[in-house]
């Protein structure tokens, strides 16, 4: 008997039996897709952090004050900043970006926004605090010196405002002057719920002298030369802090944020979530894999009989073997290809916020070891009954 | 005269161990020649089923040697025993054994599929086969959409399209009623008019009446065996039971 006719037997014993070849490949692909979109998701939420993370510029540290009220001998100033440009005692440091921030009403044409964070800084800032410009131009240090009134503006600013026009060269007013808006910002992912892209950066002495006034700086921005020097220039900037704010003991008026830092702290807490996950899908599997073993069993087994009478018709034992295992073969190949495209279908929505990103591996460890549970679990018993006496099989209830 | 289609000699058969031995068969020899109507008939629990499934070659004996057609059974390995039960062998069941949701032509082309003949060549075998018992227009139904007696019809299609030396029946008509039963009898009436040899077990006297041969069993041993009518002759049962309707 040729392998195409054992083939063609076996197709006709899974359609014989279609809702119980259809139960089969459901529990399969149910098995395969869990696992495969367990991972997706917890593969998505980690990426989704470590994006906003990168998001913040990895090679920067923010100097904050830790000064409430407005006490002078605390608050950084543009001093401290342009102090912080030192090629001896800082050479790690590649720019220092003193920012101002405040929210401000802005005005095109009497329609009013109020943007949430109006910065004040120099033009180092788009890069170290890697926020690009997509269209128009940033503001150049000549700006800055000159304290002309330009701004960038940020996606939610530009959509509100100038719904279908072109914002650049339009004049927008801000606390009462006129600023030209010369370029918007690329789109940027959202931090927490603060939406990243609702706001405006302008040149540091324009925004001091129409909107924060000439007082402290809320923070300065600076950035290494290298993302592996970030600690140096961190070391770097308070020994030279210190100096300026006189301080001696080991509380300083100031706090330093460093984004690496917060970078490697939220990789390990990523880390750990994947683990979690790994664990969950290595659980769901399991007990994927049990429920194919389960419906293997039964399927094998209730036909016991069937096996009889095709022993007792004169069938080989390796025929029968054969039929059984291209059955089960085909069920969990097709089963576990229809899982792997329920999942590819399922990672494309997102799933409770969190956009899943496949992992490939669980693709081929899922598949892969739900058939071979398929082929080991229906092989298994079909070799058994195909051993049996055939008076043995045909009397198994 | 040719060898015998079927020759036991003092088989036996022990189910069980110590307290709980049962002795199905305790030493039945007996010979069946070529084109032989035999009936084998017994009570229930006299050794007649396990006799049936050692000649068929579904259950092996404790001891004793069992040829069909000269070759040695209890030698053959598990391809040649399949063989042997393929292409030696017809069985019909008492509770007919047709494959589930198979139309009654597949379930007849299946021994002829297991002996690697061609498509072609086996629908037009197994067709033929449905035609001797009658049943060619019922030939796409499947076994739930047919009755008892034609159930028990499309199994004897099936054991005999493969042209085997020997046709064996336990209780064929066990499960029917009277007028199925008279349906798969006529059928084997006309099988063995055409020379084919038959044995068939059977508790009910008046499908014994019909047989060549009648053989009765007790307690795993033969007590009787007589001839009915002449072994080159049809067999006298079925005018007897076309009379008697």
């Amino acid at each position: 008997m040729s392998f195409y006719e054992v083939v063609r037997f076996a197709l006709r014993g899974l359609s014989a039996n279609k809702l119980r070849s259809a139960l089969t490949m459901l529990g399969i692909l149910i098995g395969v897709a869990a696992v495969i979109l367990l991972v997706a998701v917890g593969n998505g939420s980690a990426k989704a952090i470590s994006d906003r993370i990168e998001a913040l510029g990895t090679n920067t540290i923010t100097v904050m004050s830790t000064g409430r009220g407005g006490s002078s001998s605390t608050a950084l100033t543009k001093d401290m900043a342009d102090a912080l440009v030192d090629p001896v005692l800082a050479p790690d440091v590649k720019s220092v970006s003193p920012v101002v921030s405040s929210s401000a009403t802005v005005t095109y044409e009497g329609t009013d926004h109020d943007v949430s964070s109006f910065v004040g800084t120099t033009p180092g800032w788009f890069t170290a605090s890697n926020t690009p410009v997509g269209q128009g131009a940033g503001f150049t240090a000549d700006d800055e010196a000159q304290g002309r009134r330009v701004v960038v503006i940020g996606q939610t600013v530009a959509e509100e405002l100038f719904p279908g026009v072109d914002p650049i060269d339009k004049q927008v007013t801000v606390g009462g002057a006129l600023f030209t808006v010369v370029g918007v910002l690329d789109e940027k992912s959202s931090t927490g719920f603060q939406d990243a892209n609702d706001t405006a950066v302008a040149p540091l002495t324009a925004v001091r002298q129409v909107l924060t006034g000439y007082g402290s700086l809320n923070s300065i921005l600076v950035e290494a030369a290298d993302p592996d020097k970030v600690d140096a220039v961190q070391s770097e900037v308070s020994t030279i802090l210190d100096q300026k704010l006189n301080v001696t003991g080991t509380t300083t008026p100031y706090r330093i944020q460093n984004a690496s830092q917060l970078l490697a702290t939220q990789t390990e807490t990523a880390d750990t979530f994947t683990t979690l996950l790994g664990a969950v899908a290595a659980i769901s599997l399991l007990v994927g894999g049990i429920g194919i073993t389960n419906i293997m069993l039964v399927t094998v087994t209730e036909r016991t009989r069937e096996i009889g009478i095709r022993k007792a018709l004169g069938a080989p034992r390796r025929v029968i073997l054969t039929q059984f295992l291209i059955e089960a073969t085909l069920l969990s190949v097709i089963g576990g290809a229809l899982g792997v495209a329920a999942a590819l279908i399922g990672s494309s929505f997102e799933i409770v916020g969190v956009k899943p990103v496949i992992v490939p591996s669980s693709v081929g460890l899922a598949l892969g070891v739900s058939i071979a549970i398929g082929l080991f679990f229906g092989g298994l018993p079909a070799s058994r009954a195909a051993r049996l006496r055939p008076i043995d099989a045909l009397r198994y209830e | 005269m040719t060898r015998p289609v079927l020759d036991v000699r003092d088989l036996k058969k022990i189910y069980g161990q110590g307290e709980a031995t049962v002795h199905a068969l305790r030493g039945v020899s007996v010979t069946v020649d070529r084109g032989d109507y035999v009936a084998i008939m017994g009570s229930s629990g006299s050794g007649k089923s396990t006799l049936m499934n050692i000649l068929g070659a579904l259950d092996i004996p404790t001891s004793g040697t069992y040829l069909l057609d000269g070759v040695d059974v209890s030698r053959l390995g598990d391809r040649q025993l399949a063989m042997a039960r393929n292409r030696l062998i017809g069985f019909i069941f008492q509770s007919f054994n047709l494959i589930p949701r198979t139309s009654a032509v597949a379930n007849v082309e299946l021994p002829l599929a297991y002996a690697g003949v061609k498509p072609k060549e086996r629908r037009k075998r197994a067709m033929a086969a449905l035609d001797v018992v009658g049943l060619a227009d019922r030939a796409r139904h499947e076994p739930n959409q047919l009755s008892g007696g034609q159930q028990q019809r499309v199994a004897v299609a099936r054991a005999l399209v493969t042209e085997p030396a020997l046709l064996l029946a336990d209780e064929p008509t066990g499960n029917l009623d009277s007028r199925s039963t008279d349906d798969v009898l006529n059928v084997f009436d006309q099988l063995s008019s055409s020379g084919r040899t038959i044995v068939l077990i059977t508790h009910e006297p008046e499908v014994g009446d019909r047989a060549k041969r009648l053989i009765r069993l007790v307690d795993g041993n033969i007590v009787t065996d007589q001839r009915q009518s002449p072994i080159n002759q049809p067999p006298v049962g079925a005018f007897a039971g076309r009379h008697s309707l």
